[in-house]
């Protein structure tokens, strides 16, 4: 069979999606995709990406409907076809690889039975030949022992390990179009750029076509020939990678591309005058089993400054922030409040230890109670640390909600009826009701849109100056860290490998795993990844 | 019309009407009952006339007016068993989930051992040697059944404690009490609701198994196990006098198991219909 080069094998007219309650997700977008093209849908969440994805194998989640438009797979309107016709192509003639590769593999079942299920269970090819270019597949995605991999289950392979083996599984029936959503946002850098590259080769070399859904511009101009920016299901702008990268015609691309750019500046921020530590981790090692997640650190935070610690998922930059706030007992070393050594372990420490020190979470979702009140989530410490009486709290809450840029009336509200960022910002609000030297912060902005998340670290930042609290700041990503932090700890399986005044880590001479973290950053070119991986395999 | 912000299906609307109605009758059996609970109006199983709507018992005494009794005493103490056991199931399950592996280790072997025991077994031996007053069925009943609602409860909050808002709680400094009261017990309510039905049936049921066998609820209080047992020969002369009492007891139930089964619906149901599949 010759394959047209430029054939359009998927084409989206008009697409509309609501919801049951009448919302509209997606409304009226179409989209051509070539083969051998790639095109990234960019936008915050909301903004109808996956939905899109989703929609263009004519599937709707739970609570969703398409109501309109035309789905065409290589020219055939799919949404016309019955089940059985609809069935036929998922999987086969489009594939779709999911963000979190950990969720959509079971547990239960080794990883080679699970790639080979559909092309068997679709009848295209016999055990046999599903094995062999299962193994094929294996090779071309750079996993370890291709031959063996297979036989492992899915906790027995690492997340960048887990992803490749999703896109294997996604290409077992030779798909034409790919639809990728996300694929390496669970992923830290280093190993983000590995599996970009691979997915990169995967669809070069079987010339296929792809939808690539991320909020992160950078990423997406690595791999997507045209980018289509979506925002509340509306399109945007479309346009070559380029021309979005450079000249973005609308205003919310342009607030994007340079959000985006922002971070990419090594902000400098002198020093604060080092004043005494507030807290301070003296040699501290920290054990789980036999497992030792922090090795021997030596950390100090002072009121008003901002101590970054960076690394990548399993470097022991959670594991030290419960060392400090007592969740995780330490087997050597010792926690300092003030110069005043506290309890290894949190049941022993009093309450004004542990007022002083307070933390906020990655996910804001499930670090409030769904069940109770924002003004019960808040006024708890108030009433909790300093007896007030139940008017007092109510004034502190209505205060503090003020001083996290949130209405006073949301005090009678449920959390669950905020978004991310809000919800955030109450997290922060109970955080500061207990009037803490140090909030420590574990990857507070992770969860949240860009836009959202650069909103949170403002008022972080706000709220520094203003209060003068010092934050303990845990984060995989090094943007983040150029803009806030004074000072700046590059931990690497469980130790400090490099540590002091931000400006000096992100100047030469670099720690070497320093320099691997900062050249794994996306930058908003389109022939980065190709030049850093030329760099690299030199 | 809506009931916790959810609107019952048919099947649960004829549930939540037998219950009502059940409830309504137990309630204001004094005025609603022809005649007292145990006074003899008639001969042994006299056929349903004007003066006894449904004929009379094996001692003479008015059918409905026993039925109408016996619904206070069956569900009344069915009722009062299942809020005990709930009361100290989930106390107990949600201290195992919380105070750590020592109390957790300790509450759930204890708990083993019970379940290991048969219940009606169980139940027989304890109401045997300690004679049948209401009070020491309710007792009985209430902390066998407890070990149940335990295993819930603990099941319940395990997955509660690991979320991230009750890390929170213990950072503060909170307690076990409030840890449980306020962060783990309103959002384990749902899952506990559907399972008080569904106890309270088998609570219910259990109560009349009891009577039946003598040892549940003592006369002259009428309870509709005890009635099913006392007019049970009635059948072989072919009069249906104990088809009353086992008819109300197999209402009940299903009517209570009609509520749960929406409930459990309730919980399970995703937030929308899928379509366009």
């Amino acid at each position: 069979m010759t394959r047209q080069v430029d054939e359009t094998i998927l084409k989206l007219t008009d697409l509309r999606v609501e919801a049951v309650s009448g919302a509209v997700l997606v409304d009226n977008v179409s989209l051509e995709l070539k083969r051998g093209e790639v095109m990234g849908l960019i936008g915050e969440s909301g903004a109808g990406k996956s939905t899109i994805g989703l929609a263009s194998m004519v599937y709707a989640r739970a609570g969703c409907r398409i109501t309109g438009g035309k789905v065409e797979i290589q020219g055939v309107d799919v949404r016309s076809l019955d089940a059985d016709g609809r069935r036929a192509r998922r999987g086969q003639r489009i594939a779709y690889i999911a963000q979190s590769a950990a969720a959509s593999f079971n547990p239960a079942h080794r990883l080679m039975d699970q790639v080979i299920e559909m092309p068997v269970s679709h009848g295209l090819m016999t055990e046999t030949e599903a094995k062999a270019w299962a193994l094929e597949l294996f090779r071309a995605l750079d996993l370890p022992n291709p031959d063996t991999f297979g036989d492992r289950y899915p906790h027995q392979v690492s997340g960048g390990q887990l992803q490749r083996a999703m896109a294997a599984m996604a290409m077992s029936c030779r798909p034409d179009i790919l639809v990728l959503d996300e694929p390496t946002t669970a992923l830290d850098v280093t190993t983000q750029i590995e599996v970009l590259a691979l997915l990169k080769k995967l669809i070069r070399d079987y010339n296929m076509a792809a939808l690539y859904i991320s909020h992160d511009l950078a990423v997406v101009a690595q791999v997507a020939d045209r980018v289509m920016v979506l925002r509340h299901g509306k399109m945007v702008e479309l346009g070559d990678t380029e021309q979005i990268l450079l000249q973005p015609h609308m205003d919310y691309t342009k607030a994007l591309v340079a959000e985006r750019k922002a971070a990419d500046k090594i902000a400098v921020i002198a020093t604060s005058a080092q004043g005494t530590a507030a807290i301070s981790a003296d040699n501290v090692t920290g054990i789980y089993g036999t497992f030792t997640a922090v090795k021997g650190v030596s950390l100090s935070v002072s009121r008003g400054e901002t101590v970054a610690v960076v690394g990548e998922s399993g470097s022991g930059k959670s594991s030290l922030a419960r060392l400090i706030v007592g969740l995780l007992p330490t087997s050597t070393g010792n926690v300092k409040l003030h110069g005043e050594v506290l309890p290894p372990a949190l049941a022993e420490r009093n309450r004004n230890t542990l007022r002083k020190i307070q933390l906020i979470y990655q996910q804001p979702d499930v670090a409030l109670n769904p069940r109770q009140t924002i003004g019960e989530i808040i006024g708890r410490p108030v009433a909790f640390y300093f007896n007030r009486t139940p008017s007092e709290v109510k004034a502190r809450v209505a205060e503090l909600l003020r001083l996290v840029g949130l209405p006073e009336d949301y005090a009678g509200r449920l959390s669950t009826a905020l978004s991310g960022g809000q919800k955030q910002r109450i997290c922060i609000a109970r955080a500061l009701a207990a009037e803490p030297d140090v909030i420590i912060c574990d990857e507070p902005t992770s969860a949240l849109d860009q836009l959202v998340a650069d909103e949170i670290l403002k008022l972080l930042k706000q709220l520094q100056d203003d209060l003068g609290v010092g934050y303990l700041f845990i984060t995989h990503d090094l943007g983040i860290v150029r803009r806030i932090a004074h000072r700046t700890a590059v931990m690497l399986k469980g130790e400090i490998v490099a540590q002091g005044p931000t400006a000096q880590i992100f100047a030469p001479p670099f720690h070497p795993y320093t320099e691997k973290l900062l050249s794994s950053v996306p930058e908003m070119r389109t022939d980065w990844l190709d030049e850093v991986l030329a760099k690299r395999s030199i | 019309m809506k009931i916790f912000g959810y609107k019952p299906t048919a099947t649960a609307w004829i549930g939540l009407a037998i219950i009502t109605i059940f409830i309504l009758i137990a309630i204001f059996a004094d005025a609603i009952a022809p005649y007292s609970e145990s006074e003899s109006v008639g001969q042994t199983w006299d056929d349903p006339s004007f003066a006894n709507w449904i004929g009379t018992d094996n001692i003479g005494r008015d059918m409905l007016s026993r039925l109408i009794f016996g619904a206070r005493m069956t569900i009344g103490v069915a009722l009062v068993t299942t809020i005990l056991s709930f009361i100290i199931g989930t106390t107990a399950g949600f201290l195992a989930a919380v105070g750590g592996t020592v109390i957790d280790q300790i509450l759930s072997r204890i708990v083993d051992v019970m379940l290991s025991i048969p219940l009606l077994i169980f139940a027989l031996i304890i109401l045997s040697v300690f004679g049948s007053s209401i009070m020491t069925l309710i007792l009985t009943l209430a902390i066998l059944d407890s070990t149940r609602v335990f295993r819930l409860a603990r099941a319940v909050a395990t997955n509660l404690v690991v979320m991230e808002y009750v890390e929170a709680a213990r950072l503060r400094g909170e307690g076990l009490w409030w840890i449980m009261r306020r962060e783990i017990l309103p959002n384990a309510l749902p899952p506990m609701i559907s399972e008080f039905g569904l106890r309270f049936c088998f609570n219910f049921l259990f109560v009349a198994s009891l009577s039946f066998l003598g040892l549940g609820i003592q006369p002259p209080y009428a309870d509709w196990g005890g009635m099913v047992r006392d007019n049970g020969k009635a059948i072989s002369f072919g009069i249906p006098a104990p088809l009353w009492p086992a008819m109300a007891i197999a209402m009940m139930t299903v009517g209570v198991n009609l509520v749960v089964d929406w409930i459990l619906s309730i919980n399970s149901r995703p937030s929308g219909a899928s379509a366009e599949m």
